[in-house]
């Protein structure tokens, strides 16, 4: 190789990292079965159809407010896209650290031209949130527990029923939902249930029915733990996200059936880190678009159940990728599933938040 | 040599006059010098890579800038607003934080600004939220209505009771929260009963880490000793038993754990099937302190062998030998003459073994359940999940003071020089 080559070829390789630099593009999600159901739906075909794009993932999710808090302080957003659920979105707004975007001129319109802020409807709790997904968070039982003698639970009360359905349980470790769940089945009516949680009386009063099963109860913090207890034996009855719970009785073949009876839907979504750079975006807004279009909504559900975040994407979902099964009536939001659901209040949950936090907390090590 | 001191000695000097005394401290000033340049990569290094990092972020549990930089003017009109008058600011004021929220709600400043002060009262991020949107359609004159009319926590007093007690540059408030005080409307006291969970959480890191440091002396002693003493073959076999676990993951050492002790886990089913517990009656050994207990001092096990080892190794088997042969019994030549010259390596594993379960998280997380997590559990929270950096910030410094307490006594019974890491 001769000198003018060999220069010749290191500005030729110089060139191309310099074009595959600018084409990179770092995405940040949950990880796991989650991620796998991002990567076939939409990271690959979008790779396909630009095959000088390179997606990067991160899994980074769990940490994602506070990581972006450090990268804005210190002036170096390293992320393009970030997968965040809904209350973590309206924080990050809140605080300045996502973008604001106007979502008509950002995501593309249904196929039959429906604008997208109307496609998706409600679901865009926060002007920097950008819908995916709608999860819930339900229970599962064991159907083969011996001291029920036969019964199955019929709804959420069942829960807090130790006569009729002894056992332990498992809760996430989190005031969130528990104190919902605990103020309905002590006789509070669906649309009241955050009057009473606002007064003191009220948060006593959901404390005193969550207390009944204190002594029953394990608290996890990763979602896997709660489907490996449940797996395990360790616990009969318990909480987790329809989609984990999916895979355990779909997938995995355990002797667990779903609860759907008062789940909670949640959301979960993109943001843009506020201060990604100029040149970056037409690149992330060319993804986005993508990524959220009717179909590829659709497709995600292929992978996974959880819900597509686009009236025109329902009936689009087909069957699963590899099992065969019809998606559908897995969706948390199929009618068969969604006959009791309950409406999870963002805003009011920001407010209160902090403060119920502490006494969770100061209730658990009572 | 001519030289005389005051007392009439003569005066050591070197071969050009200078005394030997100022000579000697020049030479020495120099090495110090020499030496001091050649560490001044490393010093500056950890002071901008670690000791500056650490202070900034200390520096944060008393840093409250937010207020007085998102509304200027509002701060300046509400100083001269009596808050004990339980009377609402005049117009002034309303006006102030017109054209102050007109300003942060362009630079979105001011949702930071509401889940800053919702730390120190629930309510005031959707209070800042609503208002923001609303500001800019504001009609000018008859602010206060307006205000009271978008919310009517704007007409509360104790809204501007929290604004104006949050108004200065820096505040007691996180380190209040952190030893579970509130400065409410009626001043400083301890929060109520049912909200108090840092003090307790103080205390219960220090005891369990400490019956941590306790358990695994206790059985990491006896495996030094056997590892020290042993002919080479079976203590390098013993050695790499200890390190085996040492070079796991330590989250599958944890949930290794939990397979083991869990009520459908291998050790209760093993007790069932030899009929020691009832079936129904299985018995609970993790998600509780025993859990993180047993766990964290399997984990932090080699930090404790490693040093005793080290300092056991340098024993000579003579010392004994002498004893036994002056008529000491076993248990006197082992108490009086071996364990005395172990104490380093207890020192040195006792320190090493309750920082690092001090700071632990993931363990207790995983297995503590709810009476078995620590301090540092809270601190993580606060960190990652709900963004509460000052109030982690005040419970990071107080910890640090509580470890640096702790050593401070810890010289002044065992004395630091006797700790030895080999």
């Amino acid at each position: 190789m001769n000198l003018k080559t060999l220069i010749l070829a290191t500005t030729a390789t110089a060139m191309f990292a310099g074009t595959a630099m600018a084409k990179d593009l770092t995405i940040v999600s949950w990880g796991g079965a989650y991620s796998a159901s991002q990567n076939n739906a939409y990271h690959k075909p979008y790779m396909e159809k630009n095959s000088d794009v390179n997606i990067i993932n991160d899994e980074s999710s769990p940490e994602a407010v506070a990581k972006l808090r450090a990268m804005n302080e210190a002036g170096n957003i390293t992320w393009d896209v970030v997968d965040v659920v809904a209350s973590d979105a309206i924080r990050l707004c809140d605080e300045g650290l996502a973008m604001e975007i106007d979502h008509d001129e950002w995501l593309a319109p249904a196929p039959d031209g429906t604008p997208a802020s109307e496609d998706f409807g409600d679901l865009i709790v926060s002007d920097c949130f950008i819908p995916q997904i709608v999860y819930s968070t339900t229970f599962g039982y064991r159907t083969d527990v011996e001291e029920w003698g036969g019964k199955e639970p019929q709804d959420i009360c069942a829960v807090f029923d130790l006569e009729n359905f002894p056992g332990t349980r498992t809760l996430e470790k989190r005031p969130i939902n528990n104190l919902e769940w605990a103020l309905l089945c002590d006789g509070v009516a669906k649309e009241d249930v955050y009057d009473v949680l606002e007064t003191d009386a009220g948060v006593d009063r959901a404390f005193a029915k969550l207390d009944t099963i204190k002594d029953n109860t394990i608290w996890w913090s990763a979602a896997a733990e709660a489907i490996q207890s449940l797996a395990d034996g360790e616990a009969v009855i318990g909480s987790s996200y329809n989609g984990r719970l999916f895979s355990a009785i779909v997938e995995q073949d355990q002797p667990i059936k779903m609860l759907w009876d008062a789940q909670v839907f949640d959301l979960d979504g993109w943001i843009i880190p506020a201060g990604v750079s100029e040149d970056k975006l037409p690149l992330i807004k060319d993804y986005i678009r993508f990524a959220t279009d009717t179909q590829r909504l659709a497709d995600q559900a292929k992978y996974i159940s959880y819900g597509p975040a686009r009236k025109s994407s329902a009936p689009l979902v087909s069957k699963h990728a590899t099992l065969g099964i019809e998606m559908a009536p897995h969706m948390p939001t199929d009618p068969a599933n969604a006959t009791n659901t309950f409406l999870y209040n963002y805003e009011w949950w920001a407010d209160y938040r902090d403060d119920l936090d502490a006494k969770f907390q100061a209730w658990l090590s009572q | 040599m001519t030289d005389t001191t005051a007392n009439g000695a003569p005066v050591l000097t070197t071969q050009d006059g200078t005394p030997l005394k100022v000579s000697l401290a020049r030479a020495l000033r120099r090495e110090k010098m020499r030496s001091l340049v050649l560490i001044a990569p490393l010093l500056i290094f950890i002071l901008i890579s670690f000791l500056a990092p650490i202070a900034d972020m200390l520096f944060r549990s008393v840093e409250n800038r937010i207020v007085a930089d998102t509304l200027p003017q509002t701060v300046a009109a509400l100083s001269a607003w009596d808050a004990s008058s339980g009377e609402l600011p005049g117009e002034d004021v309303y006006a102030a934080l017109h054209d102050d929220l007109v300003i942060a709600a362009e630079e979105k400043t001011h949702t930071r600004l509401g889940s800053r002060l919702n730390y120190e009262l629930s309510g005031m991020s959707s209070l800042f939220r609503k208002t923001g949107r609303r500001v800019d359609r504001m009609d000018e004159g008859n602010y206060k209505e307006q205000f009271i009319d978008i919310d009517k926590d704007w007409g509360d007093v104790e809204t501007w009771l929290f604004l104006k007690r949050y108004s200065p540059k820096y505040t007691p408030g996180y380190f209040l929260n952190a030893v579970d005080a509130e400065y409410g409307v009626e001043g400083i006291k301890m929060k109520p009963e049912d909200e108090r969970i840092y003090l307790y959480l103080f205390w219960r890191t220090m005891f369990l880490s400490m019956l941590i440091t306790g358990s695994c002396l206790l059985l990491g002693y006896p495996v030094a000793f056997l590892l020290a003493n042993l002919p080479l073959r079976y203590s390098n076999l013993l050695m790499i038993l200890v390190l085996l676990p040492f070079w796991t993951s330590l989250l599958v050492r944890t949930s290794a754990w939990k397979v083991l002790l869990q009520q459908q886990g291998v050790i209760n089913d093993t007790l069932v099937w030899l009929g020691v517990v009832d079936d129904l009656n299985r018995l609970v050994m993790i998600n509780n302190q025993t859990g993180t207990i047993i766990a964290m001092t399997h984990i932090l096990l080699p930090f404790m062998i490693l040093p005793l080892y080290s300092v056991m190794r340098t024993i000579s088997p003579s010392y004994v030998r002498a004893a036994k042969s002056l008529g000491a019994t076993d248990w006197t030549a082992f108490w009086r003459v071996y364990f005395p010259q172990t104490i380093p390596g207890i020192g040195a594993g006792a320190i090493l073994v309750f920082i690092l379960s001090i700071g632990y998280y993931i363990t207790p997380e995983l297995v503590g359940g709810t009476d078995g997590i620590f301090i540092s559990n809270r601190i993580a929270y606060h960190i990652s999940s709900s963004l509460n950096w000052g109030l982690a910030a005040a419970l990071g410094v107080i910890l640090l003071s509580l470890v640096l307490l702790l050593f401070y006594v810890y010289d002044k019974i065992v004395g630091i020089d006797n700790v030895k890491l080999g």
